[in-house]
């Protein structure tokens, strides 16, 4: 069953459209970039995915019911925005997550923050910007969820914050989750990805893997953005 | 091992390569175990379903074997590697000629230049472009 369904799937901010008839499948195993420019309508699509909006017209599926009660636990989200209490610390963190959520690898999320010598005590208002994405990310990539939905995880890092956020998505691979990751650094992303979902304006303009891309158009999909979003 | 991409081909088709170059010039040893796809993929930096898709490539050509539980091996087929790496080494050389080539040097000029260019660089030390 697709992880990710939306069938004519419409949103309306009052009368402006945000995001337009959108039809798209996500299989699980698969990691998707959701690549736009600025005001696409990825935002949109992911607080729909999560229950945060409600669609306007049509419908989406999560594992294939509507987003309620029952998909919030199939579902794990990194906010545009940290979101994650700042002053707690990264042991009460853990254990926040763990009271919160029955599927976190408590062991998995400890070894990661291991990994990068935070120690448990720390707070996370003393950490800097790029130690706090890390957390988050940490935190929502332990839960063992069907569907990883992640806004903006390497926007506004430096590049090797932004290694270490992707290598931390890929070795978290589950080939029975799915992983959608918006962005719109998509040379950064590219080689991570399975599949790309081009959307502009609220609509899907291609979906596409990244070596089909490459192979049809021999140009990366970074290349094929800028193309297509020529201003 | 360096994993390095470019732009224009395929991410599966450069990891091929990449791992072919790995084989023949002795990172992964002739009959040793491969790591597992995560850890490749994470090395790597790409998507475990792309790197799954290069070392599939990989065992249909021969270079590598799987083994249903223990994982995937090397080949002990010393011969194979060796054309492996003939293979890529006359890739190496052709684009190499076809470079000099449109610099509009002659292939005499290009083998006197290679000479000169091996004596000046005292004991075989030259690593011609990779």
């Amino acid at each position: 069953m697709s992880v990710l369904q939306c069938n004519n799937l419409t949103k309306r901010y009052g009368k402006a459209p945000a995001l337009e008839q959108v039809n798209l499948t996500v299989e699980p195993g698969r990691i998707v970039g959701l690549l736009g420019p600025n005001g696409s309508g990825k935002t949109t699509l992911i607080k729909l995915a999560n229950g945060l909006l409600t669609p306007s017209e049509g419908e989406l599926l999560i594992c294939g019911a509507a987003p309620g009660r029952a998909t919030h636990g199939l579902v794990s989200y990194l906010p545009e925005r940290t979101c994650i209490p700042t002053w707690m610390s990264a042991r009460q963190l853990l254990d926040f997550y763990g009271d919160f959520y029955p599927d976190f690898r408590r062991d998995a999320a400890e070894e990661m923050l291991q990994h990068l010598d935070i120690p448990s005590t720390q707070r996370v208002k003393q950490m800097s910007k790029g130690t706090r994405e890390k957390v988050q990310l940490i935190m929502v990539m332990s839960r063992q969820a069907k569907l990883y939905l992640l806004d903006e995880p390497i926007g506004g890092v430096d590049p090797a914050t932004r290694d270490y956020i992707l290598s931390t998505i890929i070795g978290n691979y589950n080939p029975e989750a799915a992983v959608v990751i918006s962005t719109h650094l998509i040379s950064d992303v590219e080689k991570v990805l399975d599949e790309v979902i081009f959307i502009n304006r609220g609509k899907i303009m291609l979906q596409s893997s990244v070596d089909e891309i490459r192979e049809e158009k021999g140009m990366s999909v970074d290349a094929l953005f800028r193309e297509v979003f020529k201003c | 091992m360096l994993w390095q991409f470019n732009d224009g081909a395929p991410i599966y088709a450069q990891l091929v390569q990449q791992i072919k170059v790995g084989i023949v010039s002795g990172v992964f040893p002739p009959g040793e175990r491969l790591p597992s796809v995560r850890d490749l993929a994470t090395a790597a930096g790409v998507n475990p379903n792309t790197m799954q898709r290069a070392l599939t490539e990989l065992e249909r050509d021969g270079l590598v074997y799987s083994q249903r539980t223990a994982g995937r091996f090397v080949t002990e087929d010393k011969e194979m590697i060796e054309t492996a790496k003939r293979a890529l080494a006359e890739r190496h050389i052709s684009a190499f000629l076809d470079a000099m080539t449109r610099l509009g040097y002659r292939r005499e000029d290009v083998i006197e230049m290679l000479r000169q260019e091996i004596k000046g660089g005292g004991d075989g030390d030259v690593s011609l472009a990779m």
